[in-house]
């Protein structure tokens, strides 16, 4: 026995190391830089006035909300247009158009993050082929700035969530019996009530699953508001990347990692509360 | 005139070019249990598919209780199923699966609680809406399986090889379950399967089904006295098969002679024409088992063997008998007496039949 634990710690010593020196310490840190002011040139004491800072700073709090909310928007978006398309790479593609379609929604994360919002905004800037297109085809007089408006935004997170919602959507599809579903419609079922009853309740782990890492990843973004919303696009992650590097404000900075850290955490418990989902269970969908 | 629940006239389907179901007609009077008898591949599952709605036929047309069901789709037909893996909803208590249907209907809450009850009550599972399915045995699944489908009253039950997945002993208690609920309910059970002994020990009339056609249909009793097909013959019960040609026929009886050079004599069933090629059928309990040739009846052909194979099965046993001059193999039943129970391997035996009751079949040209 003490054999097996001994391997058991060895086999687990990368994880647990990595775990707690690149994740728990410098959480530690921060929470500790969050807790203090500076009082005078290098001397610092405990103080909550960070957290203060934010409570009284209107722009700041009014961009925590609207991150929020966008990002929970972002992920209903995500859910919405990932499940059809995981439905039909489960359930009705088959062979080599399974494949293929898979690969369809793989292929614009060959290409990195960056480029791939850069080509957006070539798209959608001012001058850029989208508007063009509509100036041609007589629907705009003239082109129309796309760029840094909120709806952009939420294409450009939606996009780039959509690959993390479709594979544990198609993982729980894939387990559903379609004789269930074949059941429910020899009872009596039709398409809504079959999706209400037997779908949705069986793909709940992974939808909750999908829903999550996108959530995660959308409120932690940084690059995509930014390149697409601009000046405008009052993401949080951009107000903590403001304190710390052009402010360099790191009490203020930390604070800020740290309420965005108790946000995620309280929604994801809320949305796990809500679907009545075990975390457990969800994450070995995802 | 008894009613006709299920009718299907000229029933078509073809897989890309393979005919799965070819112009079939059933006819399936009300209360019955009928069973479609097939090995796998014969197209049973087919029909069943149609019969509930999942498949359109190519042709032909199903009627469930004397109205066409063209373009019915599944929902709508006064048909339910029971699935091979009976398909029940895990998301769901048991008297959640049970109501379903009833719930899709529209009912009102109260009505469905308290019919929900009653079925439970009657397949014996009272107060087990709470449960969850996976709490219940294989044989209670079953059961609310069937539960699930009854309690919507359907004209028809069809039940896709539902006993498939238990165990033996299980499946025996099943079948008797199965054919007391059916007689308990009244509705019209429509059964496929490929296990013989389910087809004959369930079914008022059983429709052998092989390559898309029905072979014979008729009461388990005829299939296994009277097949009319070599098929029938080789498919339901046990059977000693015997290719061979008609040295001679004489009115009924037919001299079958083998090519090992084994003379014996068969009833004949349908036309047999003098030196054509033909199958004898002996079933293992139509032959007599002897210790001496001397002890079996003289009017009857007698043969000798040796004891090559002992199939003890309890009062299923049986013997591999080798008839001695040809070297052909008899499977012939052990009688329950005890006086073969000191049998031994390589024991010189004697065996005899009526000709009467064996069955001799030309083979198609």
């Amino acid at each position: 026995m003490p054999h097996k634990r001994l391997l058991l710690g060895l086999l687990l010593a990368p994880a647990l190391l990595w775990l707690f020196g690149l994740i728990v310490l410098p959480h530690v840190d921060l929470a500790i830089l969050s807790l203090r002011a500076r009082v005078a040139p290098g001397e610092y004491a405990p103080s909550l006035r960070q957290y203060g800072t934010f409570i009284e700073e209107p722009l700041y709090w009014h961009t925590f909300v609207r991150t929020a909310v966008m990002s929970m928007l972002a992920t209903a978006f995500t859910l919405l247009l990932a499940f059809p398309i995981a439905w039909t790479i489960a359930k009705i593609a088959r062979g080599r158009a399974r494949s293929l379609m898979f690969v369809l929604c793989l292929i614009p994360f060959w290409v990195s993050e960056t480029v791939r919002t850069l080509g957006w905004m070539i798209l959608l800037r001012e001058s850029g082929v989208l508007p063009a297109l509509l100036v041609q085809l007589g629907l705009t007089d003239q082109p129309i700035e796309m760029l840094y408006r909120d709806a952009t935004i939420m294409v450009g997170l939606v996009y780039t969530s959509m690959l993390f919602m479709v594979v544990p959507l198609i993982g729980a599809l894939e387990s559903l019996d379609d004789t269930l579903i074949e059941a429910a419609y020899d009872l009596g079922g039709n398409g809504w009530s079959i999706l209400r009853q037997i779908i949705i309740p069986h793909a709940a782990p992974g939808i909750v699953a999908g829903c999550i890492v996108v959530f995660m990843l959308t409120l932690g973004n940084y690059l995509t508001p930014t390149l697409l919303g601009g000046k405008n696009s009052l993401w949080f992650t951009e107000q903590i990347y403001t304190q710390f590097i052009t402010r360099f404000n790191w009490e203020q900075g930390a604070a800020f990692g740290f309420l965005l850290l108790i946000l995620s955490t309280a929604i994801v418990w809320a949305g796990l509360k809500l679907s009545g989902q075990r975390f457990g269970d969800v994450m070995r969908r995802a | 005139m008894p009613r006709i629940d299920l009718e299907t006239r000229g029933v078509v389907k073809r897989y890309a070019g393979l005919v799965a179901v070819d112009a079939l007609d059933i006819a399936v009077r009300r209360g019955s249990f009928f069973s479609i008898l097939g090995p796998s591949g014969c197209g049973k599952t087919t029909l069943l598919r149609m019969i509930a709605g999942f498949l359109e036929p190519d042709s032909g047309d199903v009627l469930i209780g004397g109205q066409s069901m063209a373009r019915v789709a599944p929902n709508r037909r006064p048909v339910n199923m029971v699935f091979q893996h009976l398909a029940l909803f895990p998301m769901m208590t048991v008297g959640q699966n049970v109501g379903y249907g009833l719930a899709r209907r529209g009912l009102a809450r109260k009505d469905i609680e308290q019919r929900v009850g009653a079925m439970l009550e009657r397949v014996n599972l009272p107060g087990s809406q709470g449960k969850r399915i996976d709490q219940l045995s294989g044989g209670q699944k079953q059961r609310i399986a069937i539960a699930r489908s009854l309690v919507l009253e359907p004209t028809l039950l069809l039940l896709d090889e539902p006993l498939g997945a238990l165990d033996l002993k299980l499946r025996e208690h099943m079948k008797i379950e199965l054919k007391a609920l059916q007689a308990d309910f009244g509705t019209t059970f429509v059964y496929i399967t490929h296990d013989q002994s389910e087809a004959l020990v369930l079914s008022d009339h059983v429709a052998v089904m092989h390559n898309g056609r029905f072979e014979q249909v008729g009461t388990p009793q005829s299939l296994y006295y009277e097949p009319q097909t070599p098929f029938v013959a080789g498919f339901v019960g046990a059977n000693n098969r015997i290719t061979g040609s008609a040295s001679q026929v004489s009115g009924d009886l037919v001299e079958v002679t083998t090519e090992a050079g084994l003379r014996l004599f068969a009833r004949r069933r349908g036309e047999v024409l003098p030196g054509a090629a033909v199958t004898a059928f002996v079933r293992p309990e139509v032959a007599t088992l002897a210790r001496s040739i001397s002890s079996l009846p003289a009017n009857q052909p007698r043969y000798q063997g040796t004891l090559a194979s002992l199939l003890f099965d309890g009062a299923n046993s049986a013997v591999l008998v080798r008839e001695q001059a040809s070297q052909t193999q008899f499977h012939i039943a052990l009688p329950q007496t005890g006086q073969f129970a000191d049998l031994a391997v390589g024991e010189a035996v004697a065996f005899g039949f009526d000709p009467e009751r064996a069955l001799c079949f030309a083979d198609a040209a």
